[in-house]
């Protein structure tokens, strides 16, 4: 019954799927607390270009940012992230990509995370003589990362969802597999099927798991 | 009641912008018997729709000459897209009356629709830039990055048979790849001759490509008609005078004539080059 | 903690002296940013004034390219609304059934469709138009993006609305029984009447996530919606990518920043109005409604429920 599956590298696909999520998760994260620090900054000219960053991206589609990666970055302004071959040029641009949207995710959630944390937390940390760093680094930010899992988890899960957008600059991920399978194997509903249960595996058992855990370490209050 | 109005408020905008997107449709204009044809819409030189909404390229101007021969005024005809993966469907279903779209003639596709023609006779090659002299045969492009769009044949057949280390990257037209091989990140753009040429001839890409003049297949166009469709042997006819009277020189010198693009004489109506 | 500004005190000399050096750091790493932009722009070409010309002296950029884009966008975003919103209540409201069976079957619906990329439902939708119907290619991929659309949406919208209705005090529902009303009335009459008005903001904030999503067909279906439109453009203007990109991103982030700012408008004037219970789902409750297995607690309803206040 499932002969159709024959020849095609479904688990390799998955695969890149999973790396896409991985290293875009890690990059948004990165980019996004980076953001949500210049948002509740001292600065007005760092809060402002969070504000605008935030509102920016989260308007426009993923998928014309990530076709933006191919069609602008790489092939009118010959950006290539430090690969040569196609392959890794169009996974490192959808990672990038990817990343410079959920970040903008990622920076909301920490932000309602850190608009979480009461006030008198910050208020004894300064009148402990902590800088607004210091402040931001050992109080604020370990607690308010603790209260977003919840909200971080449901920005992985859409971002797994949305690495699919990748195969719209030729990333083989398993979208991209279902759209070849789709197009040379005649067993329409069976293909969907696999890979809607794929997809079912990975953000079913990620979205119980983290929402277990966001339960585990939330601060009581 | 505020929150009542506010709703009221909501739905009147999304009715809005419902009303907003659906009155679209322009109406045609023109009065005598309508006619359908199939052609692309975003090949220059062979298919293009412009930016005041007409229609230009060689496809474009034999399909109107043909449309002409049939009795149609050229306001009578309606131009549908035909997209490569959907010109049999669109014929078998009777959507358009015939297709002039860079349609080769195959064995595969004879056994779905009829071909009158072939018009034109043009072999897969590949535009490279003006200055770059390190591609001279079909061999050179391994190790060369290559472009083509998504499903064509043409890439295939160059990864295949002809340079199997040549790196390909697809994309949905070609006029992406155009943008990379203006800017250094491919080497090689892929598909029909004729197809290529148009692009080159493009005013705003004058002197940046060439053709590489390599022969790599034979691509006979015809005109995609229905199965048993007795409008072949009219196409077929109205070809012959095309030919004739001087008008399909007109017509390629019009179109490819900026590219300096070596075009072979007009093909005799029914033999296949293959 | 209720403004960013208590994170910090009102800044003295050195603070100031401080941030002004940070606004300077800065400005530079800002300005060396756009200069790159800038220099890698001009090096391709990309500034002349040809390739940006069509957009502001040429209508028929517009009106051939831009516009048809847009009306089809926006055609997809409101045909799928318009269809995913009685299929949303109805699961929504399903989901609140007193029947297990009804409960279930509407859940694991619900939960099939939030766990799967909405992509893969429009490469489905595309596929299965093709084989088992005759809609004509030319209107296929518009059937396929809207098929995909509501699916998806349609779930996301039945949590709304499940979170809507129990976002409301449960007096309505207890004086609804009072005067005698069945089970149905009080839903039709009572319970969401009311939580629709509840539901409006996060209902116009999923509009934007439509919207947005409209693009995939774009992309990979050949649906000639407004990022398509950049395709024919840079075939017409020489290779204009960049340009036609800009002005592409210009339009949809007008477009969804408008309706984010009417779902915010409506939010805050909701929350306001004294006569509705005040139950409000807002805009951000949206994405956690996408996540599969995820419910709005009454917390994040912000109404006053009958909840204790934390």
């Amino acid at each position: 019954m499932f002969d159709f599956l024959e020849g095609y590298d479904l688990l390799g696909a998955f695969w890149t799927t999973v790396r896409l999520t991985v290293l875009s998760a890690v990059g948004a994260l990165i980019w996004g607390t980076v953001l949500a620090a210049m948002r509740v900054s001292p600065v007005p000219l760092m809060r402002g270009f969070g504000t605008t960053y935030v509102n920016v991206v989260r308007n426009i589609p993923l998928t014309v940012i990530i076709v933006f990666t191919s069609l602008g970055l790489f092939q009118t302004l010959g950006v290539t992230l430090g690969a040569r071959d196609f392959t890794t040029i169009n996974f490192r641009l959808a990672v990038l990509g990817l990343t410079v949207y959920t970040a903008a995710f990622v920076c909301e959630a920490l932000r309602s995370g850190i608009n979480t944390v009461p006030v008198g937390q910050m208020e004894a940390a300064r009148a402990i003589g902590l800088t607004f760093p210091q402040a931001l680094g050992y109080i604020v930010l370990p607690q308010a990362f603790r209260s977003v899992v919840a909200p971080l988890a449901n920005v992985l899960i859409a971002l797994t969802k949305n690495t699919t957008v990748a195969a719209a600059i030729g990333v083989a991920e398993a979208a991209a597999l279902m759209r070849v399978m789709i197009e040379n194997e005649a067993q329409l509903i069976l293909i969907s099927a696999v890979f809607a249960f794929g997809f079912i595996c990975l953000t079913l058992p990620a979205g119980l798991f983290l929402g277990w855990v966001s339960k585990k370490v939330s601060v009581k209050r | 009641m505020k929150a009542y109005r506010t709703t009221i408020a909501a739905v009147a905008a999304l009715g809005l912008a419902l009303a907003a997107a659906g009155c679209g449709d322009d109406g045609d204009s023109g009065d005598g018997k309508k006619i359908t044809i199939g052609i692309k819409f975003d090949q220059p030189g062979i298919g293009l729709k412009t930016p005041s909404g007409s229609y230009t390229g060689f496809d474009v101007d034999v399909a109107t000459y043909i449309a002409n021969e049939l009795g149609h005024k050229s306001g009578d005809i309606v131009w549908k897209e035909a997209k490569s993966a959907d010109r049999e469907t669109l014929l078998q279903r009777g959507d358009v009356d015939f297709i002039a779209a860079s349609y080769s003639i195959t064995p595969t596709r004879s056994e779905k629709v009829d071909f009158a023609g072939p018009y034109l006779l043009a072999h897969q090659d590949v535009l490279i830039r003006a200055d770059d002299n390190s591609i001279t045969k079909p061999e050179d492009l391994n190790s060369k990055k290559l472009c083509s769009v998504t499903g064509s044949t043409s890439a295939q057949n160059v990864k295949t048979r002809i340079a199997p280390d040549a790196q390909l990257q697809e994309y949905g037209g070609y006029s992406e790849c155009l943008t990379g091989l203006e800017n250094n990140a491919v080497d090689a753009l892929t598909t029909d001759d004729s197809i290529l040429a148009g692009y080159a001839a493009q005013s705003q890409f004058e002197g940046k490509f060439k053709l590489a003049g390599f022969k790599m297949s034979n691509e006979n166009y015809g005109i995609g008609v229905p199965k048993g469709s007795e409008l072949k042997a009219k196409i077929n006819a109205a070809l012959q005078k095309m030919v004739a009277d001087g008008t399909w020189n007109q017509y390629v010198q019009k179109n490819f004539g900026p590219a300096n693009y070596k075009n072979e004489p007009a093909p005799q109506i029914g033999v296949i080059v293959s | 903690m209720t403004s960013e500004s208590v994170l910090y005190d009102t800044p003295g000399p050195r603070a100031k002296r401080r941030n002004r050096l940070y606004t300077a750091l800065f400005l530079v790493a800002l300005a060396g940013v756009l200069w790159w932009v800038f220099r890698s722009l001009a090096d391709k070409n990309q500034l002349e004034w040809a390739k940006w010309r069509p957009f502001f002296t040429d209508a028929g950029a517009w009106n051939t390219f831009l516009l048809p884009g847009l009306r089809n966008t926006l055609k997809a975003a409101s045909l799928a609304i318009v269809i995913a919103l009685p299929l949303g209540a109805l699961f929504g409201v399903a989901r609140l059934s007193e029947h297990r069976a009804v409960r279930g079957a509407a859940g694991t619906v619900v939960e099939f469709f939030r766990a799967i990329p909405v992509l893969i439902l429009m490469l489905f939708a595309n596929a299965a138009y093709a084989e088992f119907t005759d809609v004509s290619p030319d209107d296929r991929p518009l059937y396929a993006v809207v098929t995909g659309l509501v699916l998806y949406n349609g779930s996301v919208l039945a949590e709304i609305v499940r979170a809507g209705i129990q976002a409301l005090p449960a007096g309505q529902t207890d004086a609804a029984k009072a005067i005698g009303m069945r089970k149905n009335q009080v839903m039709r009459f009572v319970l969401l009447p009311q939580s629709v008005t509840a539901m409006l903001p996060a209902i116009v904030s999923q509009l934007v996530v439509i919207v947005k999503d409209t693009a995939l067909g774009g992309a990979l279906l050949g649906f000639s919606e407004l990022l398509a439109s950049v395709r024919p453009m840079s075939a017409n203007y020489g290779a204009n990518t960049i340009a036609s990109f800009t002005v592409v991103t210009v339009i949809f982030v007008a477009v969804n920043f408008t309706l984010t700012t009417f779902a915010n408008w409506l939010e805050a004037r909701l929350r306001r109005g004294k006569r509705s219970t005040g139950a409000v789902l807002g805009a951000d409750t949206v994405e956690e409604l996408a996540t599969p297995g995820e419910h709005v607690t009454h917390e994040d309803l912000g109404g006053p429920g009958d909840l204790p206040k934390r």
